[in-house]
């Protein structure tokens, strides 16, 4: 909302420059976005002139050399390139040295050949319109060499207002002007509708009926003796600093009441109104309207309509017909001013992508009152500057729900504890009163407070006691209340023990040398063919977007593994070739049987990594340290489940996206001796050459896990076990076994057979060689014995790795020396 | 005799005196203690001297041995030490070369550093932390957040719809609403996480992290609201810093604010070149948050669970992530957080 500042003060003018009225206005609640200087920067040069003699330039058809009285000792010569200059008119005249709104300063200067001093000015060079066929011609009383600031409002501060969308009453000068006076005591100046030169009782020649719930009230006023012509200059002169193009003198009328008293009009030519009755409904499917934007458009029953005996003819709050436009031969104008319901015009508009300064006020929702409001100040307009005659009475009708807004209104009780309570500071009651009466409402002292009534135009947005305790408190400075704390009683602050494991994984993550990364959580929708999900791989499952920014971003994710490959390509395709990176966040799987039209049940939240590139940083005794291979990933792997505490293994799997001969499925046990289950959450492994070659990456290793699942797993408190008392035993064992034989199989084997005395079985040796045979492997084993509750003796110990080297025998190993 | 033992004495003492290593010393010692050396072949010979002569010969070889004994052990000592610090300074590195490193340094999210940072900062306070689900149905996210139907944020242009009624969460404030459904007052929450806006510029991207937070009890003030972002406000920016209290309009909060910090990269507005200052645009004050008192709506949405606003009243806040991380750390483009570009992740 555009507030020039010399229209403000025809309401209210307080004791203070455009800045320290914006800082005022945004410390009680209304935001200045910024302050703008419409028109000149400074007044200096801008005068008024007389044409003493218009003659033809020697070396030019469309420019005149002018002898201008400019107040000086003698007249200047000024070339003026207008089709309308003649003698004997006073003009604007800007002299060498002033500075145009444009910033461009004049200077003498010579235009084919003659000397021009000065400029004699069209309303457009002013920003006082677009104006920009002629020079402008001023009222004959004025005097040559009078500022022409005396005459003309060249220039202005406008205000640039944000109005939060509770507040449409400040989509007005008026509105605002009743808030500057709230807000700095500055007198307020009665509104602009006290007098209105119209008059109530029936309207003749007009029938008005109103069929849908979605119009409140319809006013109509008729005028006859129209001339439609260009506004006066000042009229046009505040619709541009306010923003808006002037046209002709009654669509000038409509916008600038629109913009004084918050509430928009539309007019109707009477001579094109068929059958000379309108009729406010919903439309009908198919029907159709030619809008006065030139545009045929098709409507819909929840758009709201006025008809004439043709049909359509406007959309209602919205935008007028071409049918009954008022055009220059305009002579009888019917004045709508009616109050439409707010959600349905703002579905209209947005529908048919028409969003006006008309509807963003309409879709806010306005007070039935405000209708004649601006039917008072139209009138008086109308009179005054179209030569108007208003035709006697009003057409007043209201919607199915009747004249609802005369019932009185219900005060609401502003009790003196609950403001203090609220606020946290005393607030004297007799403050209150004054600041609610300055803001429009009426007051009364009750018992334990004041009785408060809202008045209509703040209707919609006060209606309870907290309201109306925003209102004081925002006028007498928000800003002044003290600094307390609140009495804590109960609360503990803490992070939860998932929260706290949370946080671990990504420090143990980062501490290994990883960068966490942020993905998006969408998805395009080519990724799960990318990575070559099968048909039914529920991964597939993803939750749409229906209005995407773009099409990449149509789906949310449902693995993290596709950001992690993005960004790992942006970073290589820039030249960082080795990246270790992770992500922890959700994911958003759609369960099978469950509505992908619903909020998922569950968002687990995932954890993925990816290593490409060098293992390891090179340094000057590494130059060329590994790449990262499977391995190196399953490392990560180790180092974060191990610090979670958490019991795992991996067991070869696919996964359609991996290298089939260096892929796993990551398992996790959960709870204790034969209460422990196994829980798959997620997989590790090399991504497929051809897949990582998709994104332009050579060897990838990555994994990615359902981080809540394996949070779940971890142990919770660790009990303590006794490892001072009695000594370990350690021996070393090397078994052969056939290939085929996972090295995770021979040690669960081993441990199966060592029972509660084998502490410990880690594979330290891996050795493949031509002595062992083809389809062999040699895996040395360090196993360690101890007894909580005694030293073990050599019997206890041979007899439990007699057991190990059975059992061993029974899966096909033999033992090495 | 007793002269030669002398003369065999003064030999090779002045061997071992003379010997610059040890292996020059060992030589020595062979040559003048060893199984052939006269010295001690001669106290081995001493049985078959006259019984007269025994007692002084013994005893003049026996001292004879014993200081060249001595000196070969002290001579022995001295090359050894001299020959480590030759070693030693063979061994020099140089020691300007970069370590081996144990592991790489890796790092945080920026974003997550901040999260984590202001997440401290409450809970230090007696906020606990709550987290809550990104597709959210609009009861949650609109509806008892008190928006009415026509509220701009529920535009399709603003925010992104997975169905008629659910929703991308365009703040983190649905879950103001879930936990009081699942705890009675008193409540002391922040709310981190992820929020969606149809937005993306420099200064917005579609995707970004917000932290609510949410006290009520029975005599939670506006006052409290602002000594709570006092503390938070120095916490993060510095102990000098001043909170300013703007009113406001948000739905779901009655009074609203927002809440400006004094600068801190300025004096009055002006960095001392006598520039104006970007930060705060000359203002001295930077925008932070936006808060409020709960609106009673919202707490008649969950009245059922303890929540009569007749009874308990309470404050919320929400501030975004990605300003506080910018404001500190001065990323100017907020696109770059989720570009993920290894040097600027290894930046922080
Ligand atoms: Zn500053």
């Amino acid at each position: 909302m555009k507030v020039p500042l010399s229209w403000l003060h025809e309401y209210t003018r307080p004791d203070m420059d455009a800045l320290a009225l914006a800082e005022r206005l945004a410390m009680t609640g209304t935001e200045v976005e910024r302050v703008l200087r419409h028109g000149v920067a400074a007044l200096d040069g801008f005068v008024v002139g007389r044409v003493l003699a218009a003659e033809q330039h020697p070396n030019a058809d469309r420019l005149r050399v002018c002898r201008v009285d400019v107040g000086g000792e003698a007249p200047v010569q000024i070339v003026c390139g207008a089709p309308n200059v003649a003698a004997g008119q006073t003009v604007a005249v800007a002299q060498p040295g002033a500075v145009m709104p444009d910033g461009t300063r004049l200077r003498e200067a010579k235009l084919r050949g003659e000397p021009s001093e000065g400029m004699i000015l069209s309303e457009r060079e002013l920003e006082l319109s677009a104006e920009h066929d002629g020079i402008m011609v001023l009222a004959d009383e004025l005097m040559p060499g009078q500022p022409l600031a005396e005459a003309l409002t060249i220039a202005d501060d406008v205000l640039e207002l944000e109005i939060t969308p509770n507040r449409p009453d400040c989509l007005a000068i008026y509105g605002v002007a009743r808030e500057v006076h709230a807000a700095t005591g500055a007198p307020l100046a009665p509104p602009p509708w006290t007098h209105d030169p119209g008059s109530m009782g029936p309207l003749a020649g007009v029938e008005i009926a109103v069929e849908t719930d979605r119009c409140a009230r319809f006013t109509a006023r008729v005028f006859e003796d129209v001339t439609i012509g260009p506004s006066p200059a000042w009229l046009k002169a505040r619709l541009m600093a306010a923003g808006q193009r002037p046209i002709s003198n009654v669509v000038d009328i409509t916008n600038y009441v629109m913009l004084l008293t918050g509430h928009p009009l539309h007019a109707f030519d009477l001579d094109r109104v068929e059958g000379g009755r309108l009729v406010v409904r919903q439309a009908r499917a198919g029907e159709t309207i030619d809008t006065l934007d030139g545009t045929t458009r098709e409507l819909d029953p929840d758009t709201t309509i006025i008809c004439d005996a043709q049909g359509p003819t406007s959309i209602a709050g919205v935008m007028g017909g071409a049918r009954s436009e008022v055009h220059p031969g305009t002579t009888r104008v019917l004045l709508e001013s009616a109050t439409w319901d707010g959600p349905s015009i703002q579905r209209t508009s947005t529908r048919l992508g028409l969003r006006s300064e008309a509807s963003a006020r309409f879709e806010k929702g306005l007070a039935p009152e405000q209708a004649l409001e601006a039917q008072a100040v139209a009138t008086r307009l109308l009179i005054d500057l179209a030569g108007a005659r208003v035709a006697p009475g009003t057409s007043d009708v209201a919607g199915p729900a009747g004249r609802w807004w005369e019932r009185p209104p219900q005060p609401i009780r502003l009790r003196d504890l609950r403001v203090d309570g609220l606020l946290g500071t005393p607030v004297d009651r007799e403050r209150s009163a004054a600041i609610l009466t300055a803001l429009g409402f009426a007051t009364a002292d009750a018992d334990d407070g004041l009785d408060v009534v809202v008045p209509h135009f703040r209707r919609a947005d006060v209606t309870r006691e907290a309201d109306l305790i925003e209102e004081v408190a925002r006028i007498d400075g928000v800003d002044n209340l003290p600094a307390t704390l609140p009495a804590r009683r109960d609360a503990v602050g803490r992070l939860t023990e998932s929260q706290r494991l949370r946080r671990r994984a990504s420090d143990t993550l980062a501490g290994a040398g990883l960068h966490e990364i942020l993905g998006w959580s969408w998805s395009p929708p080519e990724l799960a063919d990318r990575l070559r999900l099968g048909a039914d791989d529920p991964r597939r499952r993803m939750i749409r977007v229906e209005n995407p920014m773009s099409a990449d971003q149509g789906l949310l994710r449902t693995m993290l593994v596709g950001s992690l490959l993005d960004v790992a390509r942006r970073n290589v395709t820039r030249g960082i070739a080795d990246v270790a990176i992770f992500e922890a966040g959700a994911v958003y799987p759609v369960a099978r049987g469950t509505d992908p039209r619903e909020p998922p049940p569950r968002e687990p939240r995932h954890l993925g990594v990816l290593l490409t590139g060098a293992a390891r940083p090179a340094t000057w005794r590494e130059p060329q340290p590994p790449a990262a291979d499977f391995f190196a990933a399953k490392g990560v792997l180790e180092l974060l489940l191990e610090t979670l505490r958490v019991g795992w293994r991996v067991e070869a799997a696919t996964e359609p996206f991996l290298h089939p001969g260096r892929s796993a499925a990551v398992l996790v046990r959960e709870g204790a001796g034969d209460d422990a289950r196994e829980t798959r959450v997620g997989w590790l492994g090399e991504l497929h050459p051809a897949i990582a070659a998709d994104w332009e990456l050579d060897r990838v290793a990555a994994f990615e896990l359902d981080l809540d699942a394996v949070i779940a797993a971890a142990p919770g408190a660790v009990r303590y076990e006794d490892y001072t008392s009695f000594p370990e035993v350690r021996q070393d064992l090397a078994v052969v076994v056939p290939d085929d034989i996972a090295a995770g199989e021979v040690v669960r084997v081993v441990r199966e057979a060592g029972g509660p005395l084998l502490a410990s079985a880690e594979v330290f040796d891996v050795y493949r060689g031509e002595q062992l045979g083809e389809g062999t492997v040699s895996l040395a084993l360090r196993l360690a014995f101890r007894s909580p509750e005694r030293t073990l003796t050599d019997e206890d110990v041979s007899a439990r790795r007699a057991k190990i080297e059975a059992a061993l025998a029974q899966l096909g190993g033999s033992l090495r020396a | 005799m007793i002269d030669r033992i002398e003369e065999l004495r003064a030999a090779g003492a002045a061997e071992v005196a003379a010997a610059t290593s040890s292996e020059a010393l060992e030589q020595a010692r062979v040559r003048h203690l060893g199984r052939r050396a006269e010295l001690p072949n001669l106290l081995r010979g001493v049985a078959e001297l006259p019984p007269e002569q025994r007692g002084a010969v013994g005893r003049a070889a026996n001292v004879a041995r014993k200081a060249l004994e001595t000196l070969i052990e002290r001579r022995g000592g001295e090359l050894a030490a001299s020959e480590l610090d030759a070693q030693l300074a063979r061994d020099r590195v140089d020691v300007t070369l970069p370590g081996a490193p144990a592991l790489p340094a890796g790092g945080l999210h920026l974003l997550t550093q901040t999260q984590r940072e202001i997440e401290d900062v409450f809970i230090g306070m007696g906020f606990n932390v709550a987290e809550g689900p990104e597709v959210e149905h609009i009861h949650y996210n609109f509806d008892a957040l008190n928006h009415d139907a026509a509220h701009p944020a529920r535009l399709r242009s603003d925010t992104f719809y997975v169905a008629d009624e659910v929703v991308l969460r365009t703040h983190t404030s649905p879950m103001q609403v879930r936990a009081m459904e699942q705890q009675p007052p008193p409540i002391f929450i922040i709310v981190p996480g992820r929020v969606y806006r149809r937005d993306s510029d420099a200064t917005h991207t579609p995707q970004f992290h917000q932290i609510e937070g949410l006290a009520v009890d029975v005599d939670i003030t506006l006052a409290d609201l602002r000594g709570t972002l006092l503390q938070f406000a120095r916490a993060i920016f510095g102990d000098e810093r001043q909170v300013r209290l703007r009113p406001h309009f948000f739905p779901f909060t009655e009074p609203s604010v927002e809440v400006d910090v004094s600068c801190f990269n300025c004096t009055d507005g002006l960095l001392a070149d006598g520039s104006r200052c970007p930060l705060c645009k000359g203002t001295s004050w930077i925008e932070i948050l936006g808060a409020g008192m709960v609106d009673p709506n919202v707490f008649g949405y969950v009245r059922e669970y303890g929540y009569d606003p007749e009874r308990i009243q309470g404050f919320a806040f929400g501030m975004g992530v990605e300003r506080i991380a910018f404001l500190k750390h001065g990323v100017s483009d907020l696109r770059l957080f989720y570009d993920n570009d290894l040097r600027f992740l290894r930046q922080f």
